[in-house]
């Protein structure tokens, strides 16, 4: 059956749970406590949520004077706004000043489909990627959300997570493993090539791992949840092993997890690559799974792209 | 302290910071100048603060959103004892801790500022989880007059009375100049006070270089329960200096050997003065 529960109400349900004995976790909203799911936080531990209003600057700001006094802040705010129009807050409050926040961009990607590129969350891998110290991740599913939260509230330090909007197919069977930050999850393995994903591309990885399957093609797919720190073990290995690397992301073909993973191969072991995302456009307005379409982020086109980068 | 000796202990600390200023050619004069009597008061007369112990949990907080008038911080945390006083002699050197904005490697910052604009959400932070807490210590932030353009002040400025955080001093530097001239001519500012007290602010307005009334207001605050406090200190960029006083120039002029000899003989003229203010009491 079809998993029906979205990963930022499993951020809440979780932070609900672990709330009760640790009364430094504390989550703040801008004015977006129903759209974060967090709603029941705040019914539940008033004394434990912020509300902010529409005011990403200022929530980052006081979620670093909250992170100061050895509270715990978890900032739940659309991730287009979040990660870029309080991006300076981010570098100075959070990175600079060393401040324990975690900064979570909710109904990011296309999610917000068809309110355009406003909206759109593309280019967040890339600005906060380029942070110093900061942690930057997507869970690719509900049993992944769950023990990236666990694992972030035990982390020291700022990070950025990504989620989207709508529930995704699960990835995992169930949320029986270790979450480690900075440590990518190898879900398939394979010798012909490697799919690397992370966040809702992990499930259209596994998906083009069955298709090629079908086609004679054994793949690896592994799920880098952590853009950064990047798994560059995993990396090397995979470029090693496999010889061929694609990287599959709802973000701008530009600074995402593809150049993430670039970087690692072309300096350590230089394999062909191909790039699949968001090209170099604002991208169309449509439903998540249209938008995917468009842009080739599907099982059949990862295909097509492995057997050309195979010469098959 | 005694206010006399507050005021002696500020001109002192000018006298520290042109020295400083001038060893490393580089630095903010006007603005370090302008908030020498606003930081004396607080580091000297009204914070808890244990030199010994920064990290000290019942400490008030003080944020320096107006980063860059670092130099008259950096000398009186020096003075303090938060490092070896010498240690001011590195200011803005390859390498140092002192470095042209307040860092929070050195014993004393809480937060590294910078960026116009940030200090003051920071600071609501901060309050908030003194008052979620029950901590009874108080946050004061400094800033700019000209860092009054920066949207996210306002922000920060609607969230403070929102949460009734009496707990948070914020003060501007209201010196009147920045770097391209005079803030009405910039970015017309006025009416601030008005501004604030319409954003929900119990607005207090002194003589920023008076010591009397910088000790006077801030023992004061909060003088009305659930508002935060806004203290307009109106201060002369350049106080203290003659030819540095209400000169644009100097936000961050260095001055030459000359200057700086005719400016610690005025200082110490001062301090003269104030010495035979305090025996005469």
């Amino acid at each position: 059956m079809a998993n029906t529960i979205p990963n930022r109400q499993v951020i809440c349900d979780t932070l609900l749970e672990l709330a009760k004995e640790d009364r430094d976790i504390m989550v703040l909203a801008s004015d977006s406590r129903g759209s974060a799911a967090m709603a029941p936080f705040a019914k539940a531990y008033p004394e434990q949520f912020v509300e902010v209003g529409i005011a990403e600057q200022n929530i980052v700001g006081i979620s670093a004077g909250l992170a100061h006094s050895g509270k715990k802040p978890f900032v739940t705010s659309p991730a287009c706004f979040l990660s870029m129009r309080s991006i300076e807050q981010i570098k100075v409050d959070v990175a600079y000043s060393a401040t324990n926040v975690k900064l979570v961009g909710i109904s990011g990607g296309v999610s917000y489909g068809a309110l355009g590129m406003s909206h759109h969350s593309v280019q967040d891998l890339a600005v906060s990627r380029a942070i110093p110290g900061l942690a930057v991740i997507l869970p690719a599913d509900r049993h992944e959300t769950k023990r990236m939260t666990e694992a972030l509230v035990k982390h020291e330090g700022g990070a950025y997570i990504r989620i989207g909007r709508n529930p995704v197919e699960d990835v995992y069977e169930n949320d029986d493993y270790e979450f480690v930050i900075g440590k990518a999850v190898t879900l398939r393995e394979g010798g012909d090539l490697t799919i690397i994903a992370a966040g809702e591309t992990v499930r259209v990885a596994l998906d083009a791992h069955d298709a090629l399957k079908e086609a004679g093609v054994s793949c690896r797919v592994i799920n880098m949840h952590t853009i950064k720190p990047l798994d560059e073990e995993a990396v090397i290995r995979a470029a090693a092993e496999t010889g061929h690397i694609i990287t599959v992301e709802e973000h701008s073909i530009h600074g995402g997890l593809g150049a993430a993973v670039a970087e690692v191969v072309v300096q350590h072991k230089p394999v062909p690559m191909r790039i699949l995302g968001i090209p170099d456009e604002p991208a169309i307005a449509g439903k998540s799974a249209e938008v995917f379409d468009h842009y080739g982020i599907s099982a059949g086109n990862i295909k097509k792209i492995a057997l050309d980068l195979l010469g098959r | 302290m005694e206010t006399t000796a507050l005021k002696a202990k500020a001109a002192q600390i000018r006298m520290d910071l042109l020295k400083m200023i001038h060893g490393a050619k580089t630095g903010h004069t006007g603005g370090s100048l302008s908030n020498t009597d606003i930081l004396t008061a607080l580091y000297y007369r009204v914070m808890k603060i244990d030199p010994a112990n920064p990290k000290w949990d019942g400490r008030d907080r003080f944020i320096a959103s107006k980063g860059h008038s670092v130099e008259s911080l950096w000398c009186i945390l020096g003075d303090l004892g938060f490092f070896p006083k010498e240690e001011l002699k590195t200011f803005s050197q390859f390498g140092t801790r002192l470095i042209g904005h307040p860092n929070n490697k050195v014993p004393g910052i809480e937060m590294n500022t910078g960026a116009l604009g940030h200090g003051l959400a920071i600071g609501v932070g901060m309050a908030l989880a003194a008052k979620r807490d029950g901590r009874d210590y108080r946050v004061f932030c400094l800033m700019g007059d000209g860092e009054q353009a920066e949207g996210s002040v306002w922000e920060a400025a609607m969230a403070g009375p929102h949460y009734k955080l009496d707990n948070l001093v914020a003060i501007i530097d209201r010196n009147r100049l920045q770097i391209s001239g005079s803030t009405e001519e910039v970015m017309g500012l006025e009416p601030l006070e008005e501004k604030w007290a319409a954003f929900g602010w119990h607005v207090v307005s002194i003589d920023g270089n008076d010591m009397e009334q910088l000790v006077r207001t801030f023992e004061a605050a909060p003088s009305i329960p659930g508002k935060p406090t806004l203290v307009m200190a109106n201060t002369v960029k350049g106080k203290g200096v003659s030819f540095a006083e209400n000169v644009a120039h100097w936000h961050h002029h260095v001055p030459n050997e000359e200057q700086l000899a005719l400016a610690l003989a005025e200082l110490s003229a001062a301090i003269e003065s104030y010495e035979q203010e305090g025996l005469v009491r």
